[in-house]
């Protein structure tokens, strides 16, 4: 390809659509939590997120086995890491509920929840990646490393 | 009691900032830096104009901009469309003020800024930039420009 310096190397892809579904299934999960102020509610959503971070979202692969074969096939793939990435966001916000709720200050566990409830929303509404955007923040915050 | 109060506020919240982001994404904004020399990233200018856009792995939109892009080059003449990784190019992501990926930075011949995109150019908006008749009519003015 003419004109370019480095190219980004094509790392593993997933359906576009299936962080999709996932983060609407998140969101109507923390809306749940929200309502009940449950600690398990929140605990359960933080080991989903965790196992999203690792690469086998559960929402994901409830997608995969019984979305997406009613859909057809997938229309875009995208990078597996941004979606992985947004995961972890997502975890150390439900730790964080899940500290509030558990040791009695539901205030904290409420505003914990409300901000993934943020996230996931526009994750879900118009594919807006919060986690995503922040991640280059992150890397130009770094230390410049002189070679 | 406290928990619907949240609920309600994180609606808000997210209604108000996905207007916001659907307004502004991909839309061409006035340039913010001048003077940079693109020699330091190897970038080889174009006749008419240069698109230099800001990728990273972390970014499902940048393949999106990638077509958009190559298309305004296929489309009006002179014009080089250049990718860029941000990721290894931090020095210049930071004295460029590249927040996000993809941007696009839109320079005249001379490599000076004319104007930039964050998130999915507009391939009409871009176009119509580059088709304005004179150089001087394809700068989008920003007082708050930052000189080098």
């Amino acid at each position: 390809m003419p004109g370019t310096i480095s190219t980004v190397p094509l790392p593993r892809q997933v359906d576009v659509r299936a962080p999709r579904f996932g983060a609407w299934v998140t969101a109507a999960v923390l809306v749940v939590a929200l309502l009940t102020g449950s600690v398990w509610v929140v605990a359960a959503q933080a080991l989903v997120f965790a196992a999203g971070a690792v690469g086998y979202a559960p929402y994901g692969l409830l997608f995969k086995r019984f979305v997406a074969p009613r859909l057809g096939a997938p229309t875009e793939t995208e990078d597996a890491r941004p979606p992985r990435f947004a995961q972890a966001v997502g975890l150390l916000f439900a730790v964080v509920a899940a500290i509030g709720y558990g040791t009695g200050i539901p205030v904290l566990g409420a505003v914990a929840t409300a901000f993934a409830l943020v996230a996931a929303l526009l994750n879900a509404s118009i594919g807006l990646c919060l986690g995503c955007e922040l991640y280059l923040y992150w890397l130009r915050a770094r230390p410049v490393r002189t070679p | 009691m406290t928990g619907l109060i949240a609920l309600l506020a994180a609606l808000a919240v997210a209604a108000v900032l996905a207007v916001l982001w659907r307004r502004r994404e991909g839309r061409l904004r006035p340039a913010a830096v001048s003077g940079y020399d693109w020699s330091t990233l190897g970038v080889g200018l174009g006749e008419r104009a240069t698109l230099v856009q800001f990728s990273s792995a972390f970014c499902a939109p940048c393949r999106t901009t990638r077509a958009v892009l190559a298309r305004v080059e296929e489309r009006v003449e002179g014009v080089v469309h250049v990718d860029v990784d941000a990721e290894s190019h931090l020095a210049a992501v930071r004295e460029l003020g590249i927040a996000s990926t993809p941007t696009t930075l839109v320079l005249d011949p001379a490599g000076r800024e004319l104007a930039r995109a964050t998130g999915v150019p507009r391939l009409a908006e871009v176009v119509a930039l580059l088709e304005r008749p004179t150089p001087a009519d394809r700068k989008l003015d920003n007082p708050d420009r930052i000189s080098r």
